[in-house]
């Protein structure tokens, strides 16, 4: 083995071993990194113990009631669960139905979900007007033939 | 071109740092050009692009947001490249390669979170959150930040250049976890449109005028670092000649 070819093993290993310990703390912290939580992944203490979290999933068809001035509640759904939220104040330009949604808040103990800020989360698709219109008279809109 | 082609089969010459002087002087006017002319019909087709369903013309900082977060990420691949040929090759050429294209990178990352962040205002509700993606875009940024600081913190640039290029490998662990943060975890920034498994799904009025911003600023990255390298060698062949002067002064005054 030449000197040359020596370093490069040595540099690959290296690589190696800090690839893999990268990779174990990521997984280790694979809980934490989430920005946010579905809402079937709430138990029944988080209600109970009124902590700070993230919410996120799609504001659930039919269930946006707007009150006096800018109070507003509707319900985030992962399509099995589905959490009410009550939020006063400015929305994001992209909220909703239907639209994804992440939302910081804490349960209330009347069991609603209070949010003091609701961000919008915008998808990886990007089409003109036309083209979404189209699809949508024709039947074959890609957002809800996606999703289960 | 035809420098290299005069010496059949030595690709390696390129690596003399003479010899890449002249290419570069060949190479930089066409280079320089073709990228104004890139960059300018990428502009103009950036421009008469159509509004998206959901974000209108909002869309439109997607052409220049999304380049600068790929060179971010190919600037920091080109440096690990260097950095193995100055640790298992000893390259001086790649020395000046990794020193050249730093601070260009970290300009490129600075520009993608400032644009991402006027991007996410609008349309997310917030300049800055802490989810994965745009905190492992940060630590690139602070990696780019010690690098530069760090290939000007020793005297001799040999030492400085091998203590600096195990430090852009140990980096280099970032940039796999930049691009799968938005798959591994769930993130407030969308996932990847453009290079995914099952295609694109961007539609081609935007991929068409993206994909030729990212050539325009590709080229760009290129164009600056080939004149970024060449300035460096150009230093160093200074450095050394006072150097030599210095010490020819020195003897004739012990004279």
């Amino acid at each position: 083995m030449t000197r040359k070819q020596k370093r490069l093993s040595v540099i690959a290993g290296g690589l190696a071993v800090l690839g893999l310990a990268a990779a174990l703390v990521l997984f280790a912290l694979q809980q934490k990194i989430a920005f946010f939580r579905m809402p079937s992944d709430i138990q029944a203490s988080d209600i109970q113990s009124q902590s700070r979290f993230r919410l996120g999933g799609l504001v659930e068809k039919g269930t946006v009631v707007r009150g006096e001035g800018t109070k507003i509640s509707f319900s985030v759904t992962d399509k099995i669960k589905s959490v009410p939220v009550t939020y006063e104040g400015i929305l994001p330009d992209l909220f909703r139905e239907d639209q994804g949604v992440v939302i910081e808040g804490s349960f209330s103990p009347g069991g609603a979900f209070v949010a003091d800020s609701v961000l919008a989360k915008h998808d990886e698709n990007y089409m003109p007007k036309e083209v979404a219109d189209s699809l949508k008279a024709k039947g074959i809109w890609q957002e809800e033939s996606k999703k289960p | 071109m035809s420098k290299v082609a005069s010496k059949p089969g030595r690709w390696i010459d390129l690596a003399n740092p003479t010899r890449f002087l002249n290419l570069a002087g060949i190479v930089l006017p066409w280079l320089g050009g073709i990228t104004l002319i890139t960059l300018a019909i990428g502009f103009w087709m950036s421009m008469t692009a159509p509004d998206d369903y959901q974000q209108g013309s909002t869309v439109k900082i997607m052409f220049i947001h999304v380049p600068f977060a790929w060179l971010s990420m190919m600037c920091y691949t080109v440096m690990s490249i260097a950095a193995l040929g100055t640790l298992v090759w000893r390259h001086p050429l790649a020395e000046v390669a990794a020193k050249a294209a730093a601070p260009i990178g970290a300009v490129f990352t600075a520009l993608a979170l400032i644009t991402g962040s006027l991007w996410g205002k609008p349309m997310w509700g917030t300049w800055w959150v802490w989810d994965a993606r745009l905190t492992s875009v940060f630590v690139l940024f602070l990696m780019y930040l010690g690098v530069i600081a760090l290939t000007r913190a020793m005297g001799d640039p040999a030492k400085s250049a091998k203590v600096t290029a195990i430090l852009t490998l140990v980096g280099f662990v970032n940039i796999p976890i930049i691009k799968f943060s938005v798959d591994w975890w769930n993130t407030l920034h969308q996932p990847a449109s453009v290079i995914r498994v099952g295609g694109s799904t961007l539609d081609p009025s935007y991929l068409r005028p993206l994909l030729v911003m990212a050539i325009g600023f590709t080229l760009l990255f290129f164009t600056l670092h080939v004149m970024a390298m060449r300035n460096e060698i150009w230093r160093r062949r200074v450095t050394a000649m006072r150097r030599i002067a210095a010490r020819s002064a020195e003897r004739k005054a012990g004279q």
